[in-house]
């Protein structure tokens, strides 16, 4: 599985722009699932199984699309100024490189500071990708590009860009490997647009209706030095955590209630996770149409939103192990 | 990256661009949620010519034109009737009314500004104390709005009320190669909308939807999309264009678009990741016959298309704007130039386009 992760992380695919991402995962799904289609906005969704006599509908979401930039101006110099895709933090960008879709690289780096005590705006920030002046610059207007960073395989912790969300990608890929027999109508969903505000979820899970929609997504741990989330009780290495709530959605009980037995009976390692801000595409999918009871399995994930985001390999197995469980049998909403 | 075999090669143009139907849409008051003004004109205009006319629950007006083939792509044309401005809040005597802004508008553009107050265009004026009686201090702060009043003069009152609206007070003109008015954005969209009615490409279904609503968040499009259920759609709107120079010497890096360079293709907004093949089948479309554009830059602001996209199970979305300096300010101006090269680039790429665009997944 490592090799897949791998595979996935380095791939570039900035909210708008999944396609390679896409094309890496069809290559996996493709023989796995009974259908795979892509949607007007570029999700793909790969459906395995019927809806039996004890089966549900149920989507699962783990989103494609990773942040980035995406060019905004092109000095006389031949500097790259550029905006933000999604939640860029200032503070991660200095001296960090970026890859562009069509293949440059470049480093990124910022004015003189004349407020240091400040945290400086992405205006302040440019890339340098080697040209002269503005008619060597291959880059143009509206291109798009994302963090370069390689894998880092540390044993046990796997640390790399775009974990977020690629590790679920993978988690969901590796679901879908394992899953020999579903009574359910199973869509997996690799969704785009989750970074600019789950754009891609929302019109997906219109278009399949579940009657259950599972997202699966990093969350942020507390046990680093005073970690920006304070005392939230997550760390690595304990087990996928069943979401409570997070900023924007609160996970229906029932289903919170099924995956701890689920884990427990399965003897699966288990956390619970109630994250103060930030969300998933479940937040999405559970306000479709007429409502859509939903959760979210979260990887804990350290650095979110940083060019090396780490997760911890055995939660990402455990995961897996948690999914194809759940997915194996009736499930029964009271 | 599309064969074009199946499509026209020889496309008729818009020559001319309404300039008389934009200034009475400009003049009129259509502040976001009292639109009638506004959708009176539309509907004056499009009711002639339009198979199906229709005003939604929110006030939209929908307009369907059939093609002239088969199984057409059912496209989604959305120029939004409201423009920003104001609404009375506060009744008090002498014919002054408190007021709050509606949509995104700066508090510093607002004072001593002639304004029109509802559908009879009441005159009124946002008067502000004279440097007279003002001390260096006070005038080196922005003047709060709550001490702001729109002044009707006497027996003004008698003419508003609380809950009307009102737009400055400006009137449309044209000065050589320039468009002036209050609300050029989005009545040039509205404007361009009409004459594709009047004129639609025979190859698509033509869904026109004048909207509600959108300087308040898009939310006249929404339930526009979900009725009409396009196979893809186009906001037309108009951008800010920043491109004065910078003034320190330095590289203006953040002027959005230009004037007179053309209409500006959008990528990305706060709103929307534009739909990379309608990128490339505007740029093809452009190039191939000659007509300016550009790429707006990349950044915040927002069209109806970041409402529309996201309907139903998912809609390709663009926008395509006319710029405009003065966004969101008593005198807004647009080149005459560039308002005509976004006509010709979109009845030019319209005539062209077929599901073939469609047909390949997004990338």
């Amino acid at each position: 599985m490592k090799s897949l992760i791998q595979k996935l992380v380095e791939t570039v695919g900035p909210s708008g722009y999944e396609s390679a991402v896409r094309d890496v995962v069809r290559a996996e799904v493709e023989s796995l699932a009974d259908e795979v289609r892509v949607d007007p906005l570029g999700s793909l969704v790969a459906r395995k199984g019927s809806k039996g006599q004890d089966g549900l509908r149920i989507m699962l979401s783990a989103h494609m699309d990773e942040i980035g930039v995406i060019a905004t101006h092109i000095d006389e110099n031949g500097f790259v100024r550029f905006t933000n895709i999604g939640g860029v933090r200032p503070h991660t960008l200095n001296g960090g490189r970026v890859r562009f879709t069509n293949g440059t690289r470049g480093v990124i780096f910022m004015e003189r500071q004349d407020a240091p005590d400040r945290l400086p705006g992405l205006d302040q920030f440019y890339i340098d990708i080697g040209a002269s002046n503005r008619q060597d610059c291959p880059v143009r207007v509206g291109d798009v590009a994302a963090f370069d960073r390689p894998f880092l395989d540390l044993g046990d912790r796997l640390v790399s860009k775009a974990m977020d969300d690629r590790i679920s990608v993978a988690v969901q890929i590796e679901t879908l490997r394992h899953l020999k027999n579903t009574p359910h109508e199973l869509y997996f969903v690799f969704s785009v647009q989750e970074e600019v505000g789950l754009r891609g979820a929302q019109p997906a899970a219109y278009g399949i209706d579940p009657e259950i929609g599972i997202s699966v997504d990093v969350t942020a741990t507390g046990d680093i030095p005073k970690s920006p989330f304070g005392k939230m009780d997550v760390s690595l290495g304990k087990g996928p955590a069943i979401k409570i709530r997070d900023g924007r959605m609160l996970s229906d009980p029932r289903l919170v209630t099924l995956l701890i037995e689920t884990a427990s009976r399965a003897g699966l390692p288990y956390q619970l996770e109630v994250l103060e801000g930030g969300t998933t595409d479940a937040a999405a999918i559970q306000l479709v149409r007429a409502g859509v009871p939903s959760i979210c399995v979260s990887i804990p994930t350290r650095y979110i939103h940083s060019p090396s985001e780490m997760v911890d390999y055995r939660d990402v197995q455990n995961a897996v192990h948690l999914l194809v469980e759940l997915l194996s049998k009736p499930i029964k909403l009271d | 990256m599309t064969e074009k075999s199946s499509a026209p090669s020889q496309v008729s143009s818009l020559d001319t661009a309404p300039v008389d139907l934009l200034e009475k849409l400009s003049n009129a008051v259509g502040v976001s949620g009292d639109e009638s003004e506004v959708r009176n004109i539309v509907l004056e205009q499009v009711k002639p010519c339009a198979e199906q006319v229709k005003i939604d629950a929110l006030g939209s007006v929908l307009v369907t034109r059939q093609a002239k083939v088969e199984n057409p792509l059912r496209v989604m044309l959305a120029a939004h009737m409201d423009e920003v401005g104001f609404m009375l809040v506060n009744k008090e005597e002498g014919g002054l009314f408190g007021f709050e802004r509606v949509g995104g508008l700066d508090v510093r553009q607002v004072v001593g500004k002639p304004v029109w107050v509802g559908k009879k265009h009441i005159p009124g004026v946002i008067g502000a104390r004279p440097i007279h009686f003002t001390n260096a201090e006070e005038r080196s702060h922005i003047i709060p709005l709550d001490t702001l009043r729109i002044d009707l003069g006497p027996g003004g009152g008698d003419l508003a009320k609380v809950g009307d609206r009102a737009t400055f007070a400006t009137n449309f003109e044209q000065v050589g190669p320039t468009l002036r008015g209050k609300a050029l954005d989005d009545r040039l969209g509205v404007a361009t909308l009409i004459e594709l009615v009047k004129n639609p490409p025979p190859n698509i279904e033509l869904l026109a939807a004048f909207t509600v609503q959108e300087e308040i968040g898009a939310r006249g499009a929404r339930v526009a999309a979900h009725a009409f259920n396009p196979d893809m759609a186009i906001a037309i709107d108009a951008t800010p264009a920043n491109d004065l120079p910078a003034w320190d010497e330095t590289e203006n890096a953040r002027y959005n678009t230009r004037l007179g360079a053309g209409p500006a293709i959008y990528i990305s907004d706060a709103g929307t990741l534009s739909d990379p093949r309608l990128v490339r089948w505007l740029v093809e479309n452009a190039e191939e016959a000659g007509i300016p554009y550009q790429i707006r830059q990349p950044g915040s602001g927002g069209t109806d298309a970041g409402a529309i996209h996201r309907q139903r199970a998912g809609v390709p979305s663009i926008s395509l704007s006319v710029p405009v300096r003065g966004a969101h300010t008593a005198i807004l101006q647009a080149r005459l130039e560039d308002w005509k090269n976004l006509l010709a680039l979109l009845y030019t790429a319209l005539q062209r386009l077929d599901r073939k665009w469609l047909e390949l997944e997004r990338r």
